[in-house]
């Protein structure tokens, strides 16, 4: 035997050890449906909410492209306009509670989180997958409100018109209750694993940034969503039993619901940010090479936004009649959080300092982050001024604000993490150049649809219309067409990641050179997550992995005798 | 305060409408500042962006250099630079909106009903229309209800947005610049019709809204009822839902509906003769015909004997083919 057959089959060694589709890994660690739908394995149930949540996005999105094309004139265009109406409802509804608001937290989250910590698990397995299957109930009660004459009310269910349209709003309200509880026992679950089941090395300020984004968004989930519940509740209190809370013919406050709708709906806007910062800041160090800048910063910002955010709901009521007081308080509290959001950008800014800038398609989506989340922000400083929120409030300067803070942001972020954690998660890499063309056609896409609609929105465009004056034609189809590229865009990334399951590279345990723990161990992970405890001490020290040519990978140093999988 | 017929309206431009009113001006420096501030803010983060990723790109043989993970003077000046900046711009918005927020004690007096799908407005005479014509020379306060759900009162031109919310009166006040005509829209979300909800405010010259209210009290008096009940159709709500040329819209046709049969939600077949018109102008939901939504809101109080009188003659004046539209 030659020496260079010896290195040859050597490296052939590290790379099964590195990689584990040839043996067993989690994936194939019980066989048949059944195994997958009694798993108590956080990275099976991950991958369930992944696929769940991928299929509401796609539905959200198909609603999205015919919202758009009706949109095309100023008149009728291929729809009517109740149909237009229970069409951006259900747009609005899935998108947010079965897309946005699980998204990160309950399919990037679940399979990362315990992964991150060094743990087998999270802290109750039970309730993880109990949570995925109310998950799945309230979908179906999505489902069946839209068989059964989609509710028209738009997302945020605003009384008395809710209480009062003749289209199913129950089983859309009960379904998002239901969801509801999804989300609040993935947050318990987080919350109890966070602080239970961290390695003793790993002391709170030694987390990864990902596990502070979901610890505060965990936090959110628990104290903010049986507002909700208690919410919708009421609303179906009033419709079936005529209980008079909200409707003014019955003695109710059609105010109240919005006070009580936003103490829950505006946290959630960071339940759903919140997590796809995390992203952010292990991307932007990862694919920077460089220590994340500012640690405490970015880790204190998330608590503090986690806190402000429960106080600033009344800014989506500055025109509803609630006092001027009110007003110039929420103003205020408004402002003072954005101070963490920009502190953040700042710090992921920094990072790439003197760093190694490697524009892999997870950093291309984190760049996209930056520059559409930096619109979004800003474009919220003329939404929290209560003078210039008067003229532009329920007008599309809104519609794009928040589609570049939920789309542009965690969206992004989401994206960004899903293309990062893929060759974890199936043991495959896809294509690198699909990946860079598609996000760049993604962010194209969305730049064309959005920023057309600050426009028509300041010049008076009003939000949630079927008609709308001639005048708005030319903003109205540039935005259309912006929306096919970006579904382009998406399909592309569909395509590739599919076809990466069977035809990708066998991706080694550590593609990217990141220094937390769930690179440590072969991709895909085996059912008990690891063979041997990584390293936790240091989330951020990249200098201790070095890129080897023959793994594709990066190996930690000194460990060269002692690939990721051996024991 | 009052009408500066001197400084004109602003022309609009890219970001804004034309600002027709006292207080759009203050609203569009804010905007303008903050749009300026924005830009400075997104050029810093952006330049810096590229800057980085172009500076320190990843190139074979070149290794990240070591840098500080923080700095807290640098971490400082960047979060305290922001908050003073946001600070500032709260104060000046919570300043523009109360001079917004609080009317003139001289303003002329509007009440203004949202309903679904119009919008009706009342002067002190008590005449009432679904367009707003307002005296040009002095502010103009509207006192504002809805009959059913929550609308929104929004004119673009004016800077103004205020919600109308049942069970409660909501006021919002401007005093316009120009004669002319500007675009009212409903930006609450109300169902169906919502996009149609839409009004003009017509600000006439000194003197001219007076004449005009003059003339418009008086229809009843001075045109023929069928005359009459035209203009009161057009102007009290009731074409947004029911069309003259026999399509059915939300509600059903008045082509040929005098006198016809008609059947009801429920089966029962009923003559639509004077009093079955009256009475669904009144009870809009005591009888509803079979293949409609029983949306309609009730006209009790809200029009005259006479008035509906000269609505019937209307409907018995529109002959002819009743083309499905029930």
């Amino acid at each position: 035997m030659t020496s260079h057959d010896a290195t040859h089959r050597e490296s052939a060694a590290a790379v099964s050890a590195e990689n584990a589709l040839g043996g067993e890994h989690y994936l194939n660690h019980g066989r048949g449906l059944w195994s997958w739908l009694t798993t108590l394995d956080h990275k099976r149930i991950g991958i369930m909410y992944l696929v769940s949540i991928l299929a509401a996005f796609l539905l959200g999105g198909v609603f999205a492209l015919l919202l758009r094309t009706e949109l095309l004139t100023p008149q009728q265009t291929i729809m009517k306009a109740d149909t237009y109406n229970q069409m951006f409802t259900l747009h609005g509804a899935v998108m947010i509670f079965l897309f946005i608001i699980p998204g990160i937290p309950a399919a990037l989250g679940n399979f990362v989180l315990p992964l991150m910590l060094g743990a087998k698990d999270v802290a109750f397995p039970r309730l993880n997958l109990a949570s995925y299957y109310l998950w799945v109930s309230g979908a179906l009660f999505a489902l069946i409100s839209m068989i059964t004459g989609a509710v028209d009310t738009g997302w945020t269910f605003y009384t008395p018109y809710s209480t009062t349209t003749s289209t199913s709003v129950i089983a859309m309200v009960f379904g998002a209750f239901v969801l509801g509880f999804s989300s609040i026992f993935t947050g318990l679950n987080f919350v109890v694993t966070i602080h239970k089941m961290r390695p003793p090395a790993m002391t709170w300020f030694k987390m990864p940034l990902f596990l502070w984004g979901l610890y505060g968004t965990a936090i959110i989930q628990i104290l903010a969503t049986p507002v909700l519940g208690i919410t919708l509740l009421l609303i179906i209190a009033e419709r079936a039993l005529g209980v008079g809370i909200f409707d003014p013919a019955l003695g109710g406050d059609p105010v109240l619901f919005q006070h009580f709708f936003w103490f829950y709906s505006h946290p959630a806007v960071y339940i759903m940010i919140l997590p796809a910062m995390g992203v952010i800041s292990e991307l932007m160090a990862t694919f920077s090479r460089k220590r994340i800048f500012g640690y405490a910063a970015i880790a204190g910002s998330s608590i503090a936004i986690a806190v402000i955010s429960f106080l600033v709901w009344g800014h989506h009521m500055f025109v509803s009649g609630q006092s001027n007081l009110a007003g110039m308080i929420f103003s205020f509290l408004t402002f003072l959080v954005a101070i963490p959001s920009a502190i953040k950008v700042f710090n992921w800014i920094a990072t790439m300092y003197k760093g190694s800038v490697w524009l892999a398609t997870p950093m291309l989506y984190a760049l996209s982050f930056l520059f559409l989340f930096g619109i979004g922000g800003l474009t919220g400083l003329f939404l929290g001024a209560l003078a210039t929120d008067v003229h532009l409030h329920d007008t599309y300067f809104v519609v794009a604000h928040f589609h570049y803070v939920m789309f542009g942001g965690t969206v992004m972020g989401f994206l960004g993490g899903l293309h990062y954690w893929w060759p974890k998660m199936f043991g495959r890499m896809y294509s690198e150049r699909w990946g860079r063309i598609a996000a760049l056609l993604i962010f194209v896409g969305f730049n064309v649809t959005f920023f057309a609609q600050f426009v028509m929105g300041s010049q008076g465009m009003p939000r949630r219309y079927y008609n709308y004056l001639p005048e708005f034609t030319t903003y109205h189809v540039i935005s259309t067409l912006g929306s096919y590229l970006l579904a382009a865009g998406l399909l592309i990334v569909l395509i590739y990641l599919i076809h990466s399951l069977t035809k990708g590279q066998p991706a080694p345990a550590n593609p990217w050179g990141a220094a937390t723990a769930e690179w440590q161990t072969p991709s895909p992970p085996p059912h008990d997550n690891f063979l041997r405890d990584p390293v936790v001490d240091d989330p951020y020290d990249l200098e201790r992995w070095r890129w080897d040519a023959e793994l594709a990978g990066y190996r930690l140093e000194g460990a060269a005798a002692r690939p990721a999988g051996a024991v | 305060m009052g009408p500066s017929w001197i400084q004109g309206g602003g022309g609009g431009g890219f970001w804004l409408p034309p600002a027709a009113s006292t207080g759009a001006g203050p609203v569009d420096t804010l905007f303008y500042f903050i749009l300026a501030i924005s830009v400075i803010f997104f050029a810093l983060i952006v330049g810096l962006m590229i800057l980085f990723v172009v500076r320190y790109r990843r190139r074979a043989g070149r290794d990240p250099e070591r840098s500080p993970a923080h700095n807290t003077p640098l971490e400082i000046t960047w979060s305290v630079i922001p908050l003073a900046i946001v600070i500032g711009i709260f104060a000046w918005g919570f300043k523009v909106f109360m001079d917004l927020a609080t009317p003139p004690a001289n303003a002329y007096e509007v009440q203004v009903t949202a309903q679904k799908w119009s919008w009706l407005y009342t002067y002190p005479n008590g005449h009432v229309e679904n367009v707003l014509h307002v005296p040009g020379d002095r502010p103009v306060k509207l006192v504002m209800t809805s009959e059913d759900v929550i609308h929104s009162f929004f004119v673009p031109a004016f800077r103004v947005k205020r919600d109308v919310v049942p069970g409660r009166y909501s006021t919002l006040w401007f005093a316009a610049l120009e004669p002319g005509e500007y675009q009212v829209y409903c930006t609450e979300y109300c169902g169906t019709g919502h996009s149609d909800m839409l009004s003009k405010v017509v600000v006439h010259p000194p003197g001219g809204f007076e004449k005009w209210l003059e003339d418009a009290s008086n229809i009843l008096n001075t045109l023929p009822p069928a005359e009459a009940g035209e203009r009161l159709y057009r102007t009290r709500g009731c074409v947004q839902c029911h069309s003259m040329d026999g399509a059915a819209g939300i509600g059903p046709t008045f082509r040929g509906l005098v006198g016809t049969r008609r059947a009801m939600r429920g089966g029962a077949l009923v003559i639509a003769d004077e009093n079955y018109i009256r009475e669904s102008i009144l009870e809009p939901q005591a009888q509803v015909v079979a293949g409609f939504e029983p949306v309609m809101p009730t006209y009790k109080g809200r029009l005259k004997d006479e008035e509906i009188t000269a609505l019937i003659a209307f409907m018995k004046s529109l002959k002819g083919e009743n083309k499905g539209g029930q």
